[in-house]
């Protein structure tokens, strides 16, 4: 059943991946990108990750998506159906670079289920444990503020400082 | 080693007895006094110094129609006396005055203690390092001691004579700044009680020589003149630093004190070691001194103020080489073969510089040379082993020949006046110009025919007594080798041809018609008392500042009128402590003088003979050159031919250096500059330039300002990092 | 389930990076963009489940920071847009000295 799921929803996330890169306009790309999260949101559940699936689906496909739509809507696009891809030599070296990155991940991917170290981790028990024990949220939430609240802080003066940086830029001259 | 009678054993005895008593006055204040009158001078130079400047500006600006206009009115811009020109009337001489007399005082101290080892002086440590620890430290003794008489004694006069010579300069306290330098780096030299000390006034003394024979820097000829005599000292202080250098390695230390009482015992007598040092010093000696090979710049040094050369190039500055010679008289003693080299250069230089004086029309030049011939003497005298009369004719020497230099500084002046009021451009200096100025020039004409006598050596002048006593001396070392009696010949030789142009100069100068023009004629006049009052001082040094060193046997003799006259051998004692060892090394190794002339006939009958020599040297020339109708500058010119033109022309040394130094030199640098410099370095630097521009040039192809170029090559290089992770 | 995990978020880089590569649209090249960041979030996600919770931490902060990117790239094309009246790259040539 999991893993039915897991197909299913892995092949909803490549084919919205290709359809981010190969539809014409940009409503459509950013229709293709929204399947894309979430099939990948739904991966996360069948990994256990239910508060990240969570997130992922509002801030992500909620608030940064429709931020996208926003934007795409303000500033009239959609309508300009000229090719913007790019053709050539410059299209066969970006196929290049992606075969051999392809490559690269794939050498580098293989046999990393049976890992020897793996044995000095917790594994998937390990996590039900933890999981069960504190609760999706809980688990998240407490090394988040003990051990990376630093990190954490900074995070907010990163969107902070995003926030003013957006308003500035964007805003109009006056 | 010498007479017995010449010094008194009971004196010797007493000073060994009573030992060191010598309580010093404030010695430092006497060096502190020039300094200070150089900073006061020098802050008086640097504030007139920008006045002068806006007034050649607005001068400018006025833009007067002639160039006459344009000299007038820097004349009327001059005419107001300002404190900047008046107060180095005062402070320049008088800090003199007050170094004077504390050297006075100091010296009547020395002489009534019997002091025997030199008092040093330690003021603070100057380079404390691990193996050689230099002090500033100062050396009284009886060498520093007279010279330090000298300096600011005849210093002193030549300051007064500078106030009434110089008043008229722009430069008035830019002057008296470099000259009250001068003294105290002077000082410094000949009393510092190691050679590092002595070596900084040695190159103080060099930097204001430099400044001075400049000083009328904007004549080109002039500026040129100071950067020779500054070239040519260099090659001479690469010898005394070398000479330092060697002494260090084999004394661990650079104290005169140490060195020259380690140095009997530790340097082998002739040795190698010993030999390099003394060849050392004495290149430096030669520099200094203006010796042969290193002579040419002194003639040319007179192109400064003419107080300066009495000062510098004829009474203190180029005796530091015979300074030095006495200074390490011991060293000089442990090598024969350097004691027989000063002996020899300085015989040759005399030689040679008086046949160049023979032939000069310019009247400073003749000096020039003269004190050139004197300095060989000089180097006579130390170097066969009497030092004592090497100090003796160098204190004689200082005082003639800065009368002689004064007094031609006052013909100058005169001569100067003259031709400038009526606009002449006539040579001030050329003798030819001159003649019959005995008419206008009363006291300058007496006290220069005393010093005349004084230098061609003429009883009772101070001249007589000690040029007398060099030749002597170098006459009885016959037996030290045959070398001496060849250059006792020369001595002779130098003595005579000293009086012929030394007459000759006095004749064309003072006597005859006067050749200067009807209407300069007029304008010709005594100079002011400033500059007659220290001439006549120095004339009474230039007749009896010989007696106080006369030995017993000549003393006895007519020449000490029997012994009535208050004559003594005064010097020889008062040396006596500082030449004491390297006597000792001479007697020990060479024996003793002969004590007669290497034909016969002892001190007195050789007295007669030199004397009666030189006055009819000066006889002949006078009478030669009374009857002779001389032409003027313009009239003659230069000599054309035959063997005039060459002494004229110097034997042609200067352009014989120029041959084979100067251009060379030129030569190379010109090879440096344009193939080593331009093509190889400048070729470099700018290939590594190029290089960076053109890789420059190559990475802005790829900054081509399109995103997707940029997002392509980040691509490519996550690639790359992924590369490096994986494999 | 790890490998699979792994190879799928493996192909959505390399599609992400080919977006960014070949589209021109500013629009496009930064959703392709937010794939890569999703991709690389698939495979965290994917260790997490073995490595222990630290992760879905990363994975936490890099939805932080592509909030933040958003927000500044999206500022960035309306300026641009104002000034050229289009978002594709091509005319974005300034970025040079």
């Amino acid at each position: 059943m999991v893993d039915v799921l897991f197909y299913v929803f892995a092949a909803v996330a490549l084919g919205g991946g290709l359809g981010v890169v190969l539809a014409r306009s940009p409503v459509g790309s950013l229709l293709f990108m929204l399947a894309t999260l979430f099939s990948v949101a739904g991966i996360f559940v069948l990994l256990e990750a239910h508060f990240l699936a969570a997130i992922q689906v509002m801030v992500y496909a909620g608030a940064i998506m429709v931020l996208f739509l926003f934007v795409i809507m303000l500033l009239n696009l959609g309508h300009d159906f000229r090719k913007d891809f790019t053709f050539g030599a410059g299209m066969v070296a970006a196929f290049v670079v992606a075969g051999v990155m392809a490559g690269f991940l794939a050498r580098q991917f293989r046999g990393s289920g049976d890992h020897p170290l793996y044995a000095f981790f917790p594994g998937p028990e390990g996590m039900d444990a933890l999981l069960a024990e504190q609760g999706a949220v809980g688990a998240i939430a407490h090394p988040l503020f003990t051990d990376y609240v630093v990190a954490f802080e900074l995070t907010g003066i990163l969107l902070l400082m995003a926030l003013v940086g957006a308003i500035a830029i964007a805003k109009q001259r006056v | 080693m010498t007479e017995p009678s010449r010094i008194a054993p009971e004196a010797l005895e007493a000073v060994a007895q009573t030992g060191s008593g010598f309580n010093p006055l404030l010695p430092g204040l006497i060096l502190l006094l020039p300094l200070l009158g150089f900073l006061v001078n020098g802050i008086l130079a640097l504030i007139a110094g920008s006045r002068e400047g806006n007034v050649l500006r607005s001068a400018a600006l006025a833009e007067p129609d002639s160039e006459e206009e344009r000299v007038d009115l820097q004349h009327k811009e001059d005419a107001p006396r300002r404190a900047t020109h008046t107060l180095p009337t005062w402070v320049g001489p008088g800090v003199m005055l007050g170094a004077f007399i504390l050297t006075t005082l100091n010296f009547l101290r020395m002489l009534g203690s019997g002091l025997q080892d030199p008092t040093v002086i330690t003021y603070w440590s100057w380079m404390p390092t691990g193996t050689l620890a230099v002090d500033a430290a100062i050396q009284l003794d009886q060498l520093s001691m007279i010279m330090m008489m000298v300096i600011t004694g005849v210093g002193f006069l030549i300051h007064v004579f500078s106030v009434g010579y110089m008043k008229e300069d722009p430069g008035y306290p830019r002057y008296f700044a470099y000259l009250n330098l001068f003294v105290f780096f002077m000082l410094v030299l000949v009393t510092g009680a190691n050679f590092p000390v002595m070596f900084v006034g040695w190159e103080g003394v060099g930097l204001c020589s430099y400044l001075l024979i400049g000083f009328w820097f904007q004549d080109r000829e002039k500026a040129d003149a100071g950067k020779k005599a500054f070239i040519v000292n260099r090659v001479g202080d690469f010898g005394l630093l070398m000479a330092m250098f060697i002494l260090f390695a084999t004394f661990g230390t650079l104290n005169y004190q140490e060195i020259f009482a380690a140095a009997p015992t530790t340097l082998v007598y002739g040795g190698g070691v010993v030999t390099a040092i003394t060849l050392f010093l004495l290149l430096g000696a030669t520099g200094k001194s203006a010796q042969i090979p290193l002579f040419v710049w002194l003639p040319d040094a007179m192109a400064g103020p003419t107080p300066v050369s009495a000062l510098i190039h004829a009474a203190t500055m180029v005796t530091a080489g015979v300074y030095l010679v006495a200074r390490a008289s011991v060293l000089f003693a442990l090598a024969p073969v350097s004691a027989a080299a000063v002996a020899t250069i300085g015989a040759l230089t005399a030689l040679f510089a008086a046949t160049i004086a023979l032939k000069q029309y310019d009247i400073k030049k003749v000096l020039a040379y003269s004190t050139i011939s004197q300095l060989g003497f000089m180097f006579m005298a130390v170097g066969v082993g009497a030092y004592a009369a090497g100090v003796f004719h160098l204190m004689t020497h200082a005082f003639f020949k800065a009368l002689l230099f004064l007094g031609a500084g006052a013909v100058i002046h005169s001569m100067h006046h003259a031709l400038h009021a009526t606009h002449k451009d006539w040579d001030a200096q050329d003798m030819r110009n001159m003649g019959g100025l005995r008419r206008h020039m009363k006291w300058t004409w007496v006290f220069m025919w005393i010093a005349t006598l004084a230098i061609a050596g003429i009883w009772p002048f101070a001249g007589f007594f000690s040029k007398d006593e060099i030749i002597w001396y170098v006459g009885t070392s016959a037996p030290f080798g045959p070398l001496y009696a060849v250059l006792w010949g020369m001595a002779v030789v130098t003595a005579a041809l000293t009086a012929f142009y030394m007459a000759r100069m006095m004749i064309l100068t003072f006597h005859g018609p006067n050749r200067t023009g009807e209407a300069e004629g007029k304008h010709l006049h005594e100079a002011p008392l400033t500059m007659t009052i220290p001439l006549g001082i120095l004339a009474l040094l230039s007749i009896f500042g010989g007696w106080i060193n006369v030995p017993q046997s000549v003393r006895d003799s007519f020449f000490g009128g029997f012994g009535m006259l208050p004559m003594s051998s005064w010097l020889d004692e008062w040396m006596a402590p500082v030449t004491a060892a390297a006597d000792a090394i001479r007697l020990e190794q060479l024996g003793a003088y002969a004590y007669q002339s290497p034909v016969g006939g002892g001190h007195v009958t050789w007295g007669f003979i030199a004397t009666g020599l030189a006055m009819a040297v000066v006889l002949a020339a006078t009478w030669y050159f009374r009857s002779k109708d001389v032409p003027t500058a313009v009239e003659q010119g230069a000599p054309r031919s035959g063997f005039g033109k060459i002494l004229y022309n110097k034997w042609y040394v200067d352009e014989l250096y120029d041959r084979i130094i100067v251009r060379p030199v030129v030569g190379i640098s010109r090879f440096s500059w344009r193939v080593v410099d331009r093509v190889l370095i400048d070729g470099t630097v700018n290939a590594v330039g190029a290089v960076s521009k053109g890789t420059g040039w190559f990475g802005s192809l790829f900054q081509t300002g399109q995103l997707n170029t940029y997002a392509f090559i980040l691509a490519l290089g996550a690639l790359a990092l992924l590369g490096v992770l994986i494999f | 389930m790890l490998v699979e995990a792994l190879v799928l978020s493996a192909l959505l880089f390399v599609i992400g990076t080919v977006g960014v590569l070949v589209r021109r649209n500013a629009i496009i090249m930064f959703l392709s963009i937010e794939l890569m960041l999703n991709a690389v979030n698939l495979s965290f996600v994917a260790f997490s489940r073995y490595l222990g919770i630290e992760g879905q931490l990363y994975v936490f902060f890099v939805m932080t920071v592509a909030a933040a990117e958003a927000a500044v790239g999206l500022a960035i094309i309306i300026a641009v847009f104002r000034h050229y009246e289009t978002v594709n790259v091509d005319n974005f040539n300034l970025l040079k000295w």
